[in-house]
């Protein structure tokens, strides 16, 4: 068997630990919800007046109370389950880190120079910055976003990215492969991971708060919200976001990741620049790349600032992270498949 | 502390209470300070770049005539209604449009209004000392307490030491300390770190506003030249030698520095199997006025410093040398004429344009492909190879007025047929005449002959100088450690206090202590409980779980306190 053709059976093995991971982290949050209905439906004595507490949706999201919430051993959980998904997870990560290095060696040279290369190693960094930042504790939704953008992403680089492990055309021949490709790369790993938890952080809010859109009236289109009445933040089907870290601890979570992702991704557009002016002669040429680059950069900046602006912090910050993503992901996407420009190296018809 | 230094909006937990709210004084001053109090605030700021991000998005979607005039041309012709609208609103050329460039102008100036009164309030910090220890502790987000056997000076005096010491960074000094006598026994010591953060900060948004005084520098200051070089060709470096030669409105032509390129040879590689590029090397001969010629090499990725300026090799392709005699025996053209590779395996497209030399004779244009590998199938002939394994020139001849004598400036791969006849066989075919190297082929309609002489390479060279991308660079990266710092190096104040008490249980001395941070800290519980931990000679709490054990254990100690 050829090193390319090991490599993709190793993301296959990869994809299929990846699912397993996710299908026992969905488990996990299922298992939280269903007993946290049921004991607060058994209205037993206060025994664990926080989550009780907070299950109602009567208090207050500050002080040094919540610390506590998240960190005992919680008897909702599963613990086989959040085995399993940890144990298949790390296996994932190791696979797919030897799929990498197996598609490496049968090109010859840095495996990020196409998409099916770009998601493989893109995978990798998402699931392993989930792995550290699950060390301490598990954060089962967190989890089952990134474990369920991360197998999406493996299917479709097998099966539409996927391309023949060979040598790069001229423009890509220089370090800044290495550089600019896998710090980018990284920067979209930490973005993912920090876009999950900032998903999190604005549902335990409404949670916290107790309010959720589906409460009040949405006039023509009320139809569609008796539809949805079921999952309501505030309702049962959310129940296990008690479980989770707080509002507070989750914004702090999802701006520490954007930190090192926003600074990542600063380096990303300063070495695309100076390889471009290696290339193609300009630092900066508006390619449409360069622009989604700069899209992006520019609302994670907005971002920042939001969140140290009075009346923008928390809930509406965290809407600015979602766009944000958006445009990682369209810049990835929509700007390889569909214009064209000058990075237009996915090696797809 | 004066809040109109701050920008308004700015949510900060070393600011104290609400800032004041601003009302407009009478008069044309009053609003004109309003107005610049909204432009430099952080809503405002916030608004500006979501616009800038909104702005930029049109010129992925809508072809731009920097980048890609053809298809501005195209896209023209198809939209016959929305087309001129998108044009007289600037949607071709997003990126230098007024609305755009209002955007990020207005952007850098609210930045500047903003970042220079902090400069000034924080040089007066960095001279400053730590803030006096307040009297009560509790409403700080960290609290500490605990017991010494030592005298409360004593405490305070190895507070300080163990504040000021480097921690994790050698030799950096992690806190500026002060040590206050409060007066009948007791003691306090206040620190503060994390300068840093700040002074990052505003080295950021600073080498922002370089990196924009930098681009627009090089806007105005560079050239930019592209010339096409048939081996066994050159150029000198003069504007007039350039097939297309931009410049800014500062530059100065004479300051072209006159060196001569000549393209010996040209190498290129290819995948045996995909036939994808793998390398592409020109050999040139560079000569310096006042050099000996040098031998070069431009790759790809790696440009020739040549005269101050970079040459970067940004294209390559056949440039077939052909003869013309026309029907009185004349020479009428002769040379290597530049086809445009069309695709992967170099099918290039190609135009030749004859003048009519004696009298009487009418100009003849050819126009076709150069196949390198040419392989026939059906009808047609393709091109299965980029290498010239066994080139085919493939044309087709028209004749008549090509319109070289009206002083109009002509593209040289296009044919304008509107003067034209093409010749055509008896069933009204167009004549295709096919051309190996070496071969002479008559001409139809009595047009004279052509001969395929040779098969030299081509280089499209671009050359550019633009004196400011050092400055670029050098203000990008400091942009970047400048949001480092600003983002990683936590800022924080801790207050420890010392008192004596007449409840000798468990020491006399009690020891209180307070830390806050700016923004979001994870770290500060933890840090207080390391220097309280070393002020009282005890092992810090176990780091197993940090956020949780800290404020339990504080409050406990609080409690027995």
């Amino acid at each position: 068997m050829s090193a390319a053709d090991l490599s993709t059976l190793l993301v296959w093995f990869a994809t299929t630990a990846f699912t397993i991971a996710l299908l026992a982290w969905t488990t996990d949050l299922a298992r939280i919800a269903e007993r946290s209905t049921t004991r607060r439906a058994s209205a037993a004595p206060v025994a664990e007046p926080v989550a009780v507490g907070a299950a109602v949706g009567t208090r207050a999201g500050s002080g040094g109370g919540d610390r506590a919430a998240a960190t005992p051993p919680s008897p909702l959980r599963s613990a086989r389950a959040e085995g399993i998904g940890r144990s298949t997870g790390t296996l994932g990560v190791l696979l797919l880190l030897a799929g990498v290095v197996a598609r490496g060696i049968a090109a010859g040279r840095w495996p990020t120079a196409n998409m099916y290369e770009f998601t493989l190693v893109g995978v990798l960094v998402a699931m392993g910055v989930l792995t550290v930042v699950q060390r301490r504790r598990a954060l089962p939704f967190v989890a089952v976003v990134v474990t369920g953008i991360s197998v999406l992403a493996l299917a479709l680089a097998l099966l539409v990215f996927y391309v023949q492990a060979e040598a790069v055309q001229p423009a890509l021949q220089s370090y800044w492969l290495v550089l600019h490709v896998g710090v980018a790369i990284i920067a979209t790993g930490v973005f993912t991971v920090g876009f999950a938890s900032s998903v999190l952080q604005v549902l335990r809010e409404g949670r916290e708060a107790g309010r959720s859109h589906l409460d009040r009236s949405w006039g023509a289109a009320d139809p569609v919200r008796r539809a949805l009445a079921g999952w309501k933040v505030t309702g049962p089907r959310f129940a296990w976001l008690d479980q989770v870290p707080t509002a507070r601890a989750l914004e702090s979570l999802t701006f520490r990741l954007l930190s090192v992702g926003f600074v990542l991704w600063t380096f990303t557009l300063i070495g695309g620049a100076i390889w471009a002016e290696h290339a193609w002669g300009r630092y900066w040429g508006w390619d449409p790349k360069e622009v989604g680059t700069f899209i992006a950069w520019v609302v994670y900046a907005a971002y920042l600032h939001a969140r140290t602006t009075r009346g923008w912090s928390g809930r509406r910050a965290a809407f600015i992270v979602w766009v944000g993503y958006a445009v990682v992901l369209a810049n990835f996407t929509v700007i390889n498949l569909v214009v064209t420009g000058k990075h237009s190296y996915s090696g797809l018809g | 502390m004066n809040v109109t230094r701050r920008p308004e909006g700015l949510d900060d937990a070393f600011t104290d209470g609400p800032a004041e709210p601003t009302v407009p004084a009478i008069g044309l001053v009053g609003w004109a300070r309003w107005a610049w109090r909204q432009l430099t605030s952080m809503r405002v700021a916030l608004l500006l770049l979501m616009l800038l991000a909104v702005a930029a998005v049109p010129g992925t979607m809508v072809p731009q005539r920097a980048q890609s005039p053809e298809k501005v041309t195209a896209f023209l012709a198809a939209h016959t209604t929305l087309g001129p609208w998108l044009d007289r609103l600037g949607f071709f050329s997003v990126y230098t449009s007024v609305w755009f460039s209002a955007i990020y102008l207005l952007l850098f100036v609210s930045l500047v209004g903003c970042i220079v009164p902090r400069v000034r309030l924080h040089a007066g910090a960095l001279r400053g000392r730590p803030p006096r220890t307040p009297a009560r502790f509790g409403r700080f987000p960290a609290q500490g307490a605990g017991r010494s056997d030592d005298e409360p000076r004593a405490v305070v005096e190895r507070a300080a030491a163990v504040l000021r010491a480097p921690y994790r960074v050698p030799l950096v000094r992690s806190y500026r300390v002060d040590v206050h006598d409060e007066g009948a026994g007791t003691w306090s010591v206040s620190a503060e770190r994390g300068y840093l953060r700040e002074t990052g900060n505003l080295v950021f948004h600073l080498a922002l506003v370089g990196l924009l005084v930098a681009v627009a520098t090089g806007q105005l200051l560079h050239y930019r030249g592209q010339v096409l070089v048939v081996a066994g060709h050159g150029f000198a470096n003069a504007q007039s030698q350039y097939d297309t030669f931009e410049s800014g409105s500062a530059f100065d032509p004479s300051s072209l520095v006159p060196f001569t390129l000549a393209l010996d040879s040209f190498d290129s590689a290819f995948d045996p199997t995909t036939l994808a590029a793998r390398d592409f090397t020109a050999h040139v001969t560079l000569t310096e006025p006042g050099g000996a010629p040098q031998p070069a090499t431009i790759k790809v990725n790696h440009p020739l410093t040549a005269g101050g300026a970079l040459v970067y090799l940004q294209g390559n392709g056949y440039a077939p040398d052909l003869q013309v005699t026309d029907a009185a025996g004349q020479v009428a053209f002769s040379g290597p004429v530049p086809f445009l590779p069309q695709d992967s395996v170099y099918t290039s497209r190609g135009v030749v344009k004859v003048p009519d030399v004696s009298g009487g004779q009418r100009q003849i244009g050819l126009t076709g492909y150069l196949l390198p590998t040419a392989v026939q199938m059906g009808a047609g002939w393709r091109s299965v190879d980029p290498q010239p394994k066994d080139p085919l020139l493939v044309l087709t001849v028209w004749s008549g007025d090509l319109g070289l004598d009206t002083g109009v400036p002509q593209n040289v791969y296009t044919l304008d047929t509107a003067k034209l006849t093409q010749s055509r066989t008896d069933d009204g075919r167009p004549v295709t005449i096919l051309l190996h190297p070496g071969d002479t082929v008559q001409l139809p309609d009595g047009l004279g002959q052509v001969t395929f002489k040779a098969l030299p390479r081509y280089v499209a060279l671009d050359l550019r100088d633009d004196p400011a991308t050092g400055w670029v660079l050098a203000f990008a990266l400091t942009a970047l450690a400048g949001l480092a710092a600003s983002l990683f190096a936590p800022r924080r104040r801790i207050w420890i206090r010392a008192q004596s008490t007449t409840d000798q249980d468990q020491g006399p001395t009690v020891v209180t202590a307070a830390g806050l941070a700016r923004g979001d800290d994870l770290g500060l519980d933890d840090e207080l409980d390391r220097v309280l931990a070393a002020t009282l000679g005890r092992a810090p709490a176990p780091d197993d779980d940090p956020p949780a054990g800290t404020s339990d254990e504080v409050s406990a100690q609080e409690a027995r306190g």
